[in-house]
């Protein structure tokens, strides 16, 4: 198992649609030190489960450890990484950027190469929705930061698999 | 049958065959205690003197008969006083059942008095919580509690209920205790390969752990040691499962662990861990650990699995059923030089005395096994006691050795003893403790007085906090920061005062005259024994350190 190599996952996990469900699951991740980039939880079609989509870094031991323990908590049904290949993953970004009327144009001509939306005008700022993976949004990022930025909000990324057949293994009973 | 949420929990109790109770009563569980005295002919409560003592003797108890232990604590206080005692049998994998009260759900979240949030508190340190806030959804929590449990590795569960459940009323649908989830599959290829490392091994040695008694695997693991002539050690959370005087037993392992059992580890060229999880107690420096080995390791628990120590090969299964599977398939075999070279190392020291005292720990724990039987159930608290008794009892299968091993509790024994000798009026429990650990919970004596409970606690007095100032003596320069109270407690009177019976011993003759009196009692007894505080606990490998590390004397 290689303990020294880094590598950045999406882990799906599907859990019971109760109070305290996100309390267990991200308390496991603080005490056992796991380092996570974001978590996002989002309803599913069943209404008796939530799905939490988290980015992880770390070596694949420690990934093996974050599947195997989250996995024992009795709220878990489901968890998986999601497999690059055959999923999709999606990010929204919203900004607020400073920008009176000699900056306008400019912004805005950026923010079509990304097919980005600007939600909102005023006199002296505008703000951006941006949907994309992580990459693209990091792109926009990188352009955009020549500007002065007012606030920023990413919502971390969730994701699906492409394939009919759920990828998800239930590591559960195994 | 329409019952009140109290009956209810007295009645799931009972589908799973509880007949026994520890506890504490309080404002908000009330009415459950109500329904204790309705149903006092089926249920016996057995009231502690402090709610950690409690849940202690529910763990003593499950260790003692291996039938889950149940405890009751009201809000607030009562409920954060279980918090060591369900800490303790998470960090061992001991199930255990414990029943919380709450403010009533109106107001829940308005800082109610003796209100706490025990289930947040508990999230760590439990396999699961319930909070029970409708009585729609209190005998499932019940029932699933005993499941998770006792399913796969063991742990504590707990279930609090608002006191307006506990008077709310349900009509009652008896039912039966759930299933436990299945055990986990493992495949033909995993035992295949198992056994060809170990068909192939020239010095291979096992390594087992609480996972071994856990599931029973007890015989099986005997099998396997005598079939391919196997020398074994064990782990704090095994000992007592090979019997000390088996050919091949290496004794503890670890930082205190034999000199046999290390050095088997270090020369060996496959190691076989079974229910056991490389603790940094055990494998002290997880690089350097048994590095001329492959290493395998068979565990209910497959995040355990590569945690500490990379493996080379790993199978999630039950000890028992894995090892069912698995002795078939292996071939009898002699490894006569490497059982005789590692059982040799074994007897390089013989029993350490330091000290000027004229008593010393090995004689006391020698004198014990003397004056006991097979059956009796040992009980420790944690310290140099404790290390000192699993290195000298001897062990054997047949016997219990009970003690906080992951958490390493001081102040675990005493509740733990009453929870054994409450599941087993007919043993004998010892219980095995340090002047420390044991001002900790002493409290508990009442307890054994009112249940008249002849519990027999031996007390190894150094004046000192043992562990601690050994350290200090061999670490910090002889810096005693904070480890010589200077108390002057007086044992013997002290129990007297409780109502039971106590003596003291300076020599060995003393000691084993004052614990064949002691065997003679009907009630709790204390025997007090100076010890040298210079007295150490040897052979010791420093945290991190590797063999090389070793003191020895």
């Amino acid at each position: 198992m290689d303990n020294t190599t880094m590598r950045k996952e999406v882990i799906s996990i599907l859990v019971d649609n109760q109070s305290n469900v996100l309390t267990r699951v991200s308390s496991l991740f603080g005490r056992r030190g796991f380092n996570i980039d974001s978590l996002t939880v989002s309803a599913t079609n069943d209404p008796n489960l939530s799905r939490i989509t988290i980015v992880f870094q770390g070596t694949e031991q420690s990934l093996h450890q974050i599947l195997t323990q989250t996995a024992k908590l009795e709220v878990v049904k489901q968890i998986s990484p999601l497999d690059k290949r055959n999923s999709i993953y999606r990010e929204l970004l919203l900004i607020k950027l400073r920008a009176d009327k000699t900056e306008r144009s400019a912004i805005h001509e950026i923010v079509e190469i990304f097919r980005g939306k600007i939600d909102d005008l005023s006199r002296t700022s505008m703000i951006v929705e941006l949907t994309g993976t992580s990459e693209k949004i990091d792109g926009f990022m990188d352009i955009i930061s020549c500007y002065d930025i007012l606030e920023v909000c990413r919502t971390g990324i969730t994701g699906i698999s492409r394939v009919d057949e759920p990828l998800i293994t239930d590591t559960k009973k195994e | 049958m329409r019952v009140t949420g109290s009956q209810l929990v007295a009645e799931v109790l009972l589908e799973h065959g509880v007949d026994t109770i520890f506890g504490y009563p309080g404002g908000t569980i009330l009415n459950l205690y109500d329904t204790l005295y309705e149903y006092k002919d089926r249920i016996r409560h057995i009231l502690s003197a402090h709610e950690q003592g409690a849940a202690h003797a529910a763990d003593g108890y499950y260790r003692a008969t291996g039938k889950t232990g149940v405890v009751f604590a009201t809000s607030g206080p009562g409920a954060t006083n279980l918090v060591t005692g369900i800490a303790t049998a998470f960090m061992d994998s001991i199930p255990m059942i414990a029943i919380t009260c709450n403010v009533p759900d109106p107001l829940i979240g308005r800082d109610a008095f003796q209100e706490v949030s025990i289930t947040n508190i508990t999230l760590p340190i439990t396999k699961h919580t319930y909070f029970v806030n409708h009585i729609e959804n209190l005998a499932d929590a019940i029932r699933n509690a005993f499941r998770i449990a006792n399913s796969g590795r063991k742990g504590p569960v707990l279930i609090d209920i608002t006191k307006d459940v506990t008077a709310d009323t349900i009509n009652y649908k008896p039912g039966k205790p759930l299933p436990l989830d299945p055990k986990p599959a493992f495949s033909a290829e995993s035992i295949r390969k198992v056994a060809s490392m170990i068909n192939a091994a020239e010095k291979p040695v096992i390594y087992c752990g609480g996972g071994v008694p856990s599931s029973g695997a007890a015989p099986e693991l005997l099998e396997l040691m005598e079939k391919a002539d196997i020398p074994a050690t064990y782990t704090l959370m095994a000992a007592g499962i090979i019997g000390y005087d088996n050919p091949r037993t290496l004794g503890m392992l670890g930082m205190h662990g034999s000199i046999a059992a290390n050095k088997a580890i270090d020369r060996s060229d496959l190691i076989i861990a079974i229910g056991a999880r490389f603790s940094d107690r055990v494998a002290l420096n997880p690089n350097k650990w048994g590095k001329r080995a492959q290493k395998v390791q068979i565990d209910i628990d497959t995040s355990e699995i590569n945690k500490n120590v990379l493996v080379d090969f790993g199978v999630t299964a039950d000890a028992k059923e894995f090892l069912q599977a698995l002795l078939p398939h292996i071939k009898e075999k002699n490894h006569t030089d490497w059982v005789a070279q590692a059982t040799s190392w074994k007897n390089t020291t013989g029993d350490i005395k330091e000290g000027d005292a004229m008593i010393h720990p090995s004689e006391i724990i020698g004198a014990i096994c003397d004056n006991t039987d097979k059956e009796t159930i040992y009980v420790t608290d944690v310290g140099q006691h404790q290390m000192w008794t699993a290195q000298y009892l001897r062990h054997d299968k047949t016997n219990k050795f009970l003690t906080s091993g992951g958490l390493g509790t001081m102040g675990y024994g005493y509740g733990a003893a009453i929870g054994a000798q409450i599941g087993c009026p007919d043993c004998r429990v010892i219980h095995i403790t340090g002047d420390g650990s044991f001002h900790m919970n002493l409290n508990e004596a009442c307890t054994a007085v009112s249940q008249n409970l002849p519990i027999i606690t031996v007390i190894m007095n150094n004046r000192v906090l043992g562990m601690v100032y050994q350290w200090q003596t061999t670490f910090y320069g002889k810096r005693y920061s904070a480890t010589s109270p200077e108390r002057k407690t007086d044992f013997p009177k002290l129990i007297e005062a409780f109502g039971g019976k106590g003596f003291s011993a300076d020599t060995p003759q003393e000691f084993e005259e004052a614990f064949k009196q002691a065997l003679k009692e009907d009630g709790p007894v204390w025997i007090d024994c100076h010890i040298s505080p210079d007295e150490r606990v040897l052979p010791m490998i420093p945290g991190g350190g590797t063999l090389e590390d070793m003191i020895i004397g």
